[in-house]
């Protein structure tokens, strides 16, 4: 059975998974945390702790798409508004009675050498396994100095970085925020000042969506909205870059927890298999609970198995070298689609995808015979759903009727609305397999160009040399 | 006319509850979500009246409710009663690509009624087109879906249209003839309502039934357009057919859709087994009969209902007698009738008497359902119009008739289909005579 464990993360935190709640609403209290440590998290960071804050009723706002709720989720939530004293009692208690789970003590306090050596005290004291800091919160505590005003500041990162590291004695994590140009910038200064690892990312600046009604954005103050901080499944492909940019930089790689748009285990496995130690969740679990972990873990288990990888240690970080600069990309490869009639349904959206959105290599011709070429020999789209307006329709209203209506031909879908690929236009971008709803209908095909690989570092370089050459 | 002439009978709506309760808003929005919005799509292809039907329900997963309900209606003026009563299965639905994937169609009659109940939840009008260069007046014989859908597109393109009806209320069997737990009279009504206020005039009351009363149309009108729908109901052709408690399908309809008919009793046979007489034997179970027979000459397989209609009569408790030919009614005592029935097989293509299975349904009324006669009456009063077993002929594009100012569709040119086929008909025909007037002043 693969061992999902985590030993010495940042040196030396240690969680039966690699599964934490991340510094949010599920880690408010103690007693929200003891529930998830039941639940099966292996970790949990608490809600940031620091000069209680007043909070505004109105948090949260959220962004659905196409019927599904919680697509993305911001929130204008601050810190904890529970006194320094409640919180660090209830976490004594939660290490006292969960010693095998990590709980790390995310901090933000004024940017004083004092203060931030006086809270680091007490949250070790407290049992903390490791202490967060939070560079990262983009709304309310940046006005005030903190927060992602520090993030966003090479120098303050450091600096403050610093500052702890010479009172910690447990490994630091530092929380970078997305709102950043260059998120590797920060990183690299927490590098400097000495972290022990690194969280990433925080929330992104947002605003969801404005009420079309009353003209306010999302979510509503008393007739007003502010910058929020946007996270769940949107932001993930952000997170990942992210993710990939700071690890793949040997002057910002840390050991890393990821955080952003997980949900399920296969959001966690991609995180891991960019070189995350641990992840963290937040938005689905406020979405569903904290039973969402027993799929997380269970999902991870099975895929090991599959794999044949017994520990983390085995898979993290294989995906991060498959990331590469643009110009290390072989030219010469060729992918072109592939349409798989028996499975298709005939909604031709790959066909209109193709017309309007990429290079005008899917036809509707099978029927009126295959034409290869440039798009001035097909009809349009257009003129297709023209014809198709001025035909004939009627009711099947006999038996007979019927049976011809709904005859079965060769393929599921008749063969007029199963789309044809011209490959000698098709560029291979990909386009079409994505908007296709059938799994495995439209697959990418290699094709052998003849062409030894190709990048256009090489392609260029070498045309540098012919110019050299052939100069006077 | 008003829908005042309906009584708005509080038993009747109870016993003729709604077949398909609406879909609340977010229901229809969820559902909206779910259609791929195919390219060309096959539904609207597969809609006689070319219904774009991505267009309107994405419309409706977006909010813009307003604009659905135009998308509907620009195609199908109908659209409202389309929804109701189309038999989606083999049309729209039945076209629906997810059936390919093993997935649920979308609703698409539903979501249809969704756009059409906010649009007159909305108090909206329907909006003019522009204007054509050229006018015709135009008289459409028949107040059914047929004659509306012509009336209604050439007054939205700036023409005259009058819509000359028989009965004292306009909308053809769509106010007479459908089930009124699909589609209730006054909403029937209602639709007409909003055509008329497309400038559409109305003559009911008046039958066209000689050549002088043509000749008046014809020096009045420039065109005329026949939406004549059917003839009368077939007869048995059985003796004892005159009898008392002999009612066909569609007056039955007709008298409790008006409320002249509120209640049956005791136990109904229905002749037929198309989907006029499974409307006929449905409504005999909801108006209160124990017992309801539908005896066909047939067998199952045979019967020229849809197969959702079959399935919606079995859920009703209509019981089906197959294979079994009537030949006689008799009267006895106290109202009751005894329906002679025997049993019949298939030999050579034909039907064959099975000796000694005669057999005598006894029963309260007999409801003949075998179609509609062919219209002849009329026909033979029109000058240059060729008629073809019963079917008047026209042109397929343009419903022009072998009299080019005469155009012709629905029922009484295809035989008698679905409402949304003699909309699509009606709406050719007032292209086609704009077209033609164009052509002519060009």
């Amino acid at each position: 059975m693969p061992d999902i464990e985590v030993r010495n993360f940042a040196g030396k935190i240690n969680s039966p998974n690699p599964f934490w709640l991340a510094s949010a609403p599920p880690t408010n209290t103690g007693e929200m945390i003891m529930r998830a440590f039941d639940a099966g998290w292996g970790g949990a960071v608490w809600k940031t702790i620091g000069e209680p804050i007043t909070n505004v009723s109105s948090r949260y706002s959220a962004m659905d798409w196409n019927g599904q709720r919680v697509v993305g989720f911001n929130n204008i939530e601050l810190i904890s508004d529970r006194t320094v004293e409640q919180n660090l009692r209830e976490m004594a208690e939660v290490k006292k009675r969960y010693p095998k789970n990590a709980v790390i003590a995310s901090l933000m306090v004024a940017s004083t050498r004092e203060a931030w050596h006086e809270i680091v005290t007490r949250a070790e004291d407290a049992g903390a396994d490791g202490l967060e800091l939070n560079f990262g919160c983009p709304h309310g505590m940046s006005e005030r100095g903190m927060g992602s005003a520090v993030g966003q500041v090479p120098e303050y990162a450091e600096m403050i970085t610093a500052w702890v590291k010479e009172k910690a004695r447990t490994p630091v994590l530092v929380k970078l925020t997305p709102n950043i140009s260059d998120i590797r910038t920060v990183a690299r200064a927490a590098k400097r000042g000495g972290a022990d690892g690194l969280s990433a990312i925080n929330t992104i600046n947002s605003i969801t969506g404005i009420d079309l009604d009353t003209f306010v954005p999302r979510p509503n103050v008393d007739g007003k909205s502010s910058h929020g901080g946007y996270c769940g499944p949107a932001v993930k492909p952000i997170a990942l870059n992210m993710v990939q940019q700071i690890l793949a930089d040997p002057e910002a790689a840390l050991p890393l927890s990821g955080i952003g748009g997980i949900g399920t285990w296969r959001d966690a496995t991609e995180f891991l298999l960019l070189g995350c130690g641990t992840v963290q969740v937040c938005t689905a679990v406020m979405h569903y609970g904290y039973r969402i972990v027993e799929d997380m873990a269970e999902g991870l288990d099975n895929w090991m198995r599959e794999k044949g990888f017994k520990t983390i240690e085995d898979f993290r970080g294989l995906s991060l070298n498959r990331v590469t600069e643009w110009k290390h990309l072989n030219l010469n490869y060729k992918i072109v689609a592939h349409i798989e009639e028996q499975k298709c349904i005939g909604c031709d959206l790959c066909h209109i995808a193709c017309w309007d959105g990429a290079h005008q290599c899917i036809h509707l011709d099978r029927v009126t015979g295959p034409v290869d070429g440039h798009v001035e020999l097909h009809r349009t789209p257009a003129a297709e759903e023209a014809e198709s307006r001025t035909s004939i329709a009627e009711t099947p209203v006999t038996r007979k009727e019927r049976a011809v209506a709904f005859a079965q031909g060769p393929y599921p879908t008749p063969l007029e609305r199963i789309p044809r690929v011209d490959e000698t236009e098709c560029v291979g971008c990909n386009l079409c397999s994505l908007v296709c709803p059938v799994d495995g209908c439209i697959t990418m095909v290699q094709v052998d160009t003849g062409l030894k690989p190709e990048t256009w570092d090489e392609r260029t370089r070498g045309a540098a040399c012919v110019t050299q050459t052939q100069a006077p | 006319m008003s829908s005042a002439a309906l009584s708005d009978d509080e038993q009747l709506r109870a016993r003729f509850s709604e077949l398909k309760p609406p879909l609340t808003t977010q229901a229809a929005v969820i559902e909206s979500d779910r259609c791929l919005n195919c390219f060309d799509a096959p539904c609207t292809a597969a809609c006689p009246t070319h219904i774009d039907v991505p267009g309107f329900i994405k419309r409706i997963a977006t909010g813009n409710l307003r604009g659905s309900a135009m998308r509907i209606l620009d195609a199908n003026i109908l659209g409202a009663s389309c929804a109701r009563v189309c038999p989606v299965d083999v049309l729209c639905e039945g076209a629906c690509v997810l059936t390919r994937q093993n997935r649920k169609p979308i609703q698409i009659g539903q979501l249809q009624r969704h756009a059409m109940d906010a649009f007159w939840a909305s108090g909206e009008t329907v909006p003019m087109y522009a204007q054509g260069a050229r006018k015709v007046r135009v008289a459409c014989i028949g107040g059914g879906p047929a004659s509306l859908a012509c009336a209604a597109e050439l007054c939205r393109r700036g023409s005259q249209a009058t819509v000359i009806d028989r009965r004292d209320l306009p909308g053809g069997l769509n106010t007479y003839g459908v089930a009124e737990y699909k589609l209730r009279a006054a909403d029937s009504v209602r639709e007409v309502e909003m055509i008329r206020r497309l400038g559409v005039q109305f003559r009911c009351g008046v039958e066209v039934d000689s050549a002088p009363a043509l000749e008046a149309l014809e020096k009045e009108f420039d065109c005329i357009f026949l939406g004549l729908g059917l003839g009368a109901m077939q007869r048995l052709n059985i003796p004892g057919e005159e009898a008392n408690g002999v009612i066909n399908a569609l007056e039955l309809i007709a008298a409790y859709k008006t409320g002249h008919l509120k209640e049956l009793r005791g136990t109904v046979a229905v002749v037929g087994a198309g989907n006029t007489a499974i409307d006929a034997a449905n409504a005999a179970r909801r108006l209160g009969a124990s017992t309801v027979y539908m005896v066909y000459r047939r067998s199952e397989s045979e019967m020229s209902a849809f197969d959702f209609e079959y399935e919606h009569a079995k859920q009703e408790g209509v019981q089906f007698l197959w294979n079994r030919l009537p030949v006689a009614i008799r009267e006895e005592a106290h109202g009751r009738l005894l329906l002679d029935t025997v049993q019949v097989r298939q030999q050579e293509g034909k039907l064959e008497r099975v000796p000694e299975s005669e057999a005598e349904i006894a029963c309260d009324m007999v409801v003949p359902a075998i179609g509609q006669s062919p219209l002849t009456q009329i026909l033979q009063e029109l000058r240059g119009i060729e008629v073809r077993d019963g079917k008047i002929v026209a042109d397929r594009a343009t419903g022009q008739t072998g009299n080019p100012r005469y155009y012709a569709g629905g029922d009484c040119v295809n035989g008698g289909r679905e409402v949304v086929d003699a909309v699509a008909w009606g709406k050719r025909a007032a292209l086609a005579m704009l077209k033609s007037a164009e052509v002519a002043h060009a």
